[in-house]
């Protein structure tokens, strides 16, 4: 296909989904007054549940089906899949790793927004010093792996080979030799969840610096009155008025952490013992083929999720 | 991906003019502070850096010293970026660049208009059944996507889509329209109500109202969800990944990238430039409407 049929077909998609709402629409209108407002539900519903129903509902609840089933989705096998995540060695790496990145990635994220926010918050810089953190966000986790990778790049240790990767070279300008940062295990997981932190800080000190800003002036006032040191004002006063913002910022993290996926496919694609529940479903799935595994491992992400989902919508509302 | 929500309450409250300049006043006392400060920037900036000056580097040099020798020896070429953007051989982007906004505009328009007019009516029309349904559809956002995957993909089959942009288009409407529904149903719940009001009043129907009261007030809301998605669809690699494969056809830039990564991991010419190739666009709609994604940041969540 060459480019410019892409684009035509682009703008053919577009076309007929906006004909599609315009129909809708149009239906809609003819019915007025308060009798019209069921139509009018259901002529604007239609397509959203539709997709829904069919897009979301039933394949979650096929996934959990298959997650019963082996290999080939053949045959039942109850809760054999279920066993393996639990026992298989390979399998409890997995859990292993995904522990790591969820207790580590959204505290040190969270601390590292939180005291560069506190740190820039009304000084002079502080628009170019949020956006230099931020820029992170709008990248692709691909490309961040990509710029990662490049950092922990490992060149032999030999006479005349220079290193390219700057940890690297670090390490031997302090006199230290350098090392295969990504095939050495468990410390290449810290360093792929260095990469998540790196992207989240970002939205960390976004959300929490506007909590900051939040706090009423007269607190801030009187805090001052009575003498509290600058430290102690983080601890006392800063920290107890954003606790919602922290407990929302450090969940959501934490659920954008358990599904990280893309970060350990482009740097190492699960080797050298990285891969996590998100990556080892693809893989189950795409790669070694079996439907029934992977069908548990999604299944299995989903029940993580939804504690802590339930968590951060209660603290929504309180 | 399962979507949460920040809390609506924590928008920057724009102080008045006298209460900023007192507060200017009191800063930049701790050298300790503007130290830690500037250190976190350069551990967050540094890396980005050296890929960069590196994406400007021969390919030979790239190899053979560190981007910091740049400093002192530098050297400048755009035959990384010729190369990576050829459209033709093995090591041309440029084709996926193309694939990636086929794929991102109409995942971005499709959930927009099909959330705008779900939120409508969740917010101002009244039928029964209409809190449980809302509630369902803001629950599923809990969904990883993970979990939809495989069906979804031999629904595509079944339906003669594989493979093509259609089963990306969909896929990335669909997953995106808890979180959109959500977003703009909180937007106009805030519009007041005397204003429905009164063109119900004048005699103008739902598709007058929601065309000529309710669209034009909404567009920042739109703005910011626009931009969410618009990033997060450009920076998608699983949906791609699961739904295109690696086919030149349909795959974008992510997907060409992380298999560059994967099978050339040494070909640093090619990454370095690649990878700036890939974060141009989101970085300029970014920069030129983060106003509008600060904003939906704090009002609504973040996929993720």
């Amino acid at each position: 296909m060459s480019s410019s049929e892409k684009f035509l077909e682009m703008i053919l998609a577009v076309l007929l989904f906006v004909a599609v709402v315009g129909i809708i629409l149009f239906a809609a209108s003819r019915f007025g007054g308060r009798r019209g407002d069921r139509a009018v539900a259901i002529a604007f519903l239609f397509p959203t549940v539709a997709a829904l129903l069919v897009g979301l509902l039933y394949p979650g609840v096929r996934t959990i089906y298959q997650s019963f089933f082996d290999a080939a989705g053949d045959s039942f096998i109850g809760l054999d899949n279920y066993k393996t995540i639990f026992t298989s060695d390979d399998q409890i790496t997995v859990l292993r790793n995904t522990v790591l990145w969820v207790v580590i990635t959204p505290f040190v994220a969270t601390g590292v927004g939180l005291i560069y926010a506190v740190l820039v918050d009304r000084t002079r810089f502080e628009a170019a010093a949020k956006a230099l953190i931020f820029l992170p966000m709008s990248i692709s986790f691909v490309s961040a792996s990509i710029i990662w990778k490049f950092v922990y790049e490992y060149r032999p240790d030999q006479a005349g080979v220079k290193q390219i990767g700057l940890l690297n070279q670090l390490l031997v300008w302090a006199g230290g030799s350098p090392q295969q940062w990504i095939i050495n295990s468990p410390l290449n997981t810290i360093l792929l969840i260095v990469v998540m932190i790196w992207i989240q800080a970002g939205f960390a000190m976004t959300v929490l610096s506007a909590a900051i800003k939040a706090i009423p002036e007269d607190i801030i006032e009187a805090a001052k009155l009575d003498g509290a040191s600058r430290f102690g004002m983080f601890r006392f006063v800063t920290v107890p008025s954003i606790r919602p913002a922290l407990i929302v910022v450090l969940t959501t993290i934490g659920i954008g952490t358990l599904k990280v996926f893309d970060i350990v496919r482009t740097m190492t694609g699960g080797q050298f013992k990285t891969s996590v529940v998100a990556n080892e479903f693809y893989s189950q799935s795409f790669r070694a083929n079996d439907q029934g595994l992977g069908a548990a491992l999604a299944v299995l992400l989903f029940i993580l999720v939804i504690p802590i989902v339930v968590y951060n919508v209660r603290h929504l509302r309180a | 991906m399962s979507t949460t929500s920040a809390p609506l309450t924590t928008t920057p409250a724009v102080g008045s003019a006298t209460l900023a300049a007192a507060r200017a006043k009191k800063r930049l006392s701790s050298p300790w502070a503007s130290l830690a400060a500037i250190v976190i920037a350069v551990l967050w900036t540094i890396p980005t850096v050296g890929l960069l000056i590196s994406s400007f580097r021969p390919e030979l040099k790239i190899k053979t010293t560190g981007w910091w020798t740049w400093f002192s020896d530098p050297e400048f070429t755009l035959d990384n970026y010729r190369t990576v953007l050829g459209t033709t051989g093995s090591s041309g982007l440029g084709n996926y660049f193309v694939n990636s906004f086929v794929i991102t505009i109409p995942s971005v328009v499709i959930p927009i208009c099909l959330a705008s007019l779900a939120a409508y009516v969740f917010a101002w029309v009244e039928f029964r059944g209409r809190d449980i349904l809302f509630v369902a559809v803001f629950a599923l956002q809990i969904v990883p996507i993970q979990v939809t995957l495989i069906p979804l993909l031999s629904l595509y089959v079944d339906a003669g889509l594989a493979g093509s942009f259609w089963t990306i288009w969909l896929s990335h409407s669909t997953f995106a329209l808890p979180l959109a529904i959500f977003l703009l149903h909180n937007f106009m719940r805030e519009i007041p109500r005397e204003l429905i009001e009164a063109a119900r009043v004048d005699g103008a129907g739902h598709v007058t109202i929601f065309f000529r009261v309710l669209l034009p007030l909404l567009t920042p809301a739109l703005a910011a969800f626009g931009i969410f998605q618009f990033l997060w669809v450009w920076n998608d690699l699983l949906v791609a990944l699961t739904f295109a494969g690696g086919a030149p056809d349909v795959a974008p830039l992510t997907v060409a990238l992380a298999n560059l990564s994967g099978t050339r991991g040494t070909a640093w010419h090619l990454l370095s430039a690649g990878a700036f190739i890939s974060i141009a666009i989101p970085l300029i709609v970014f920069l030129s409407l983060q106003r509008y994604f600060v904003r939906g940041l704090l009002a609504g969540g973040l996929k993720g």
